[in-house]
């Protein structure tokens, strides 16, 4: 795998704060990657950091292999950015901007109208001053200024923040399939929870640090969290043996409950299955991405 | 250079979208009608040249006026596009700082002297229309007039921009550009002609005097405009500039470096500013 962006012992100070202190990590070609973060942690400091609208108080950024900030800005003409809350002209409509946008990329302005299509844009609301936009169409607007001349690194800040659920359907499809072209895709979010299944890594940032990188599965291993098992007995019989085993069962209601690490998962539920006709029904509760969040964020406040 | 023009061509679109185009235009021509019309009643039809009479109206209109819509359309330029959140945007694409800014001011420039032209050319065709005779001279003064009304809207823009670089949100940026019209149209001259009145008589280096004219850019046009020909003549501007050693050149080379040298500070600061 290529590397588009590397990111070397990275801060960036604001007077007395420190928005981002010593990151690093290397984004690769056809990755989807999740930062995510709280309001504030520095998600969007990144970012910008990355496209060079600012320089860091220390610490290289390359992307394509040039530093962002310098130079003739050739390697924006390869980005797609999509700001937070994104906002355009008011007056011009939504062709008129996307065609300023396109002149500005150097890209064929009939190729732009395109992008209406692709992000969702009917033709008769292009025409429409961008004033008269809701927050959905703006923000498709905005993703299709993203996606100017087949960009191929993509940093999308909040991008489904104000999408409906089928809109924030289409928004990933669009993205897995620039994946599938090659592109780096950047989502940034404060909740793990809609990425399930839409990134291939994640990386946690909390105050500025960088706490957490990997996939999904990664994570999950990392932070070991318990599953929990419920079990509700058949039957009013003695309690199966299992239940004075090793795991720490929890009487609530006639349900049996505990919470059992990974590697022990297996063998329980083995000895908990033994026997069917004795059970008459049983849950197992994988931990959710906002526990596993929730777990990362912790665990950094006690260091 | 191509991303300075089209940086013009986005604000031009959009000051036709929002009207600005419009309002400024029909403001000018209709002062400038009322003005040409009324200011030709007490001289009546004799003497002296029609053109010459408006000319003088339409300077005095101009210092006030022009100052004014230039620094409305450029004191929002940066940290308004800031706030809404544009520029952020705009400066991710690759195009340096100064190239917005630049394309702003010519953006702004051209919607000026649009409007420039329209209005006062419409009370030249008003002029025409009722027959009177102008001579060659006279036109001449004129276009020169709508020329350097066009450059000292040069020179408020770029001051607008200063400020709007400097200020870090819009309601600063909309006060300073309040207390510079004020100061440079307004305070300036009362100050100076207090200063003069204090020195009883006394005779004001022409060094010093020379110096305070160009110190204020609309000065500097006043003394353009009304300081020679018929113009000096009907405007009483002709002692100061006969007294004065300021030419036409060296007056347009201040009007010039008003002009540069606050848009370079501007661009210097905007290059510097975070996002």
């Amino acid at each position: 795998m290529t590397a588009t962006v590397e990111i070397t012992g990275l801060s960036k100070r604001y007077g007395k704060v420190e928005a981002v202190r010593d990151v690093a990590f290397s984004l690769n070609a056809g990755e989807t990657i999740a930062l995510v973060g709280h309001n504030g942690a520095g998600k969007t400091t990144l970012i910008k950091l990355m496209l060079g609208l600012i320089r860091p108080s220390s610490g290289g950024v390359r992307v394509l292999g040039e530093d962002p900030a310098r130079g003739d800005f050739a390697v924006r003409q390869r980005l797609g950015y999509l700001p937070e809350s994104v906002s355009f002209h008011m007056a011009l409509t939504g062709r008129e901007t996307l065609a300023f946008y396109a002149r500005l990329k150097r890209v064929d302005v009939s190729s732009a109208n395109g992008l209406f299509e692709r992000v969702g844009l009917a033709p008769e609301a292009a025409d429409r001053p961008v004033r008269t936009y809701s927050k959905g169409m703006r923000q498709r607007l905005g993703l299709a200024q993203a996606l100017l001349g087949e960009p191929r690194i993509l940093l999308l800040d909040e991008p489904t923040s104000g999408l409906d659920p089928a809109l924030r359907r289409n928004f990933y499809d669009l993205v897995s399939d620039l994946r599938a072209r090659g592109a780096t895709v950047l989502l940034s979010s404060h909740a793990l929870t809609e990425l399930e299944g839409r990134t291939n890594r994640v990386i946690i940032v909390n105050r500025g640090v960088k706490i957490a990188d990997g996939t999904l599965d990664e994570l999950r291993h990392i932070a070991r969290l318990p599953t929990r098992i419920s079990v509700q007995l058949a039957g009013d019989g003695a309690d199966p043996a299992w239940v004075n085993g090793a795991a720490r069962w929890k009487r609530r209601e006639g349900v049996l409950e505990a919470d059992v690490l990974p590697e022990e998962k297996i063998a329980l539920l083995h000895q908990v299955t033994a026997n069917p006709s004795g059970l008459a029904s049983l849950t197992v509760v994988e931990p959710t991405l906002d526990d596993l969040y929730a777990h990362f964020l912790s665990g950094q406040d006690t260091k | 250079m191509t991303n300075i023009l089209i940086i013009a061509r986005k604000e031009i679109q959009e000051g036709l979208r929002n009207r600005w185009v419009l309002a400024t235009t029909l403001l000018l021509a209709a002062l400038a009608l009322t003005l040409s019309f009324l200011g030709s009643a007490p001289t009546g039809n004799v003497g002296v040249n029609r053109l010459d009479v408006v000319i003088v109206s339409l300077s005095s209109l101009t210092i006030f006026l022009v100052p004014l819509i230039a620094l409305l359309l450029s004191h929002d330029a940066v940290v308004g596009e800031a706030e809404r959140g544009t520029m952020l945007l705009l400066l991710s694409y690759p195009i340096g700082r100064s190239e917005v800014l630049f394309g702003k001011f010519f953006g702004h420039l051209a919607i000026l002297a649009f409007s420039t032209l329209c209005g006062y050319g419409a009370a030249a065709a008003a002029l025409m229309a009722t027959g009177a005779q102008i001579g060659a001279a006279s036109w001449m003064a004129f276009a020169s007039m709508i020329g350097y009304s066009v450059l000292l809207g040069a020179v408020f823009l770029a001051i607008g921009y200063l400020t709007s670089t400097l200020a870090s949100e819009r309601s600063t940026a909309g006060g300073i550009a309040i207390g510079v019209w004020l100061f440079f149209v307004l305070i300036y001259d009362m100050a100076l002609l207090g200063g003069l009145v204090a020195a009883q008589g006394h005779a004001v280096p022409a060094g010093l005097l020379d110096l305070l004219l160009v110190a204020n850019p609309t000065d500097a046009y006043r003394l353009i405009n009304l300081g020679s020909g018929n113009a000096g003549a009907l405007s009483g501007m002709g002692g100061i500039s006969e007294q004065s050693r300021l030419s036409v050149p060296v007056l347009t080379a201040a009007l010039i470096a008003w002009t540069v040298l606050p848009l370079g500070w501007a661009s210097f600061v905007f290059s510097r500013r975070e996002v």
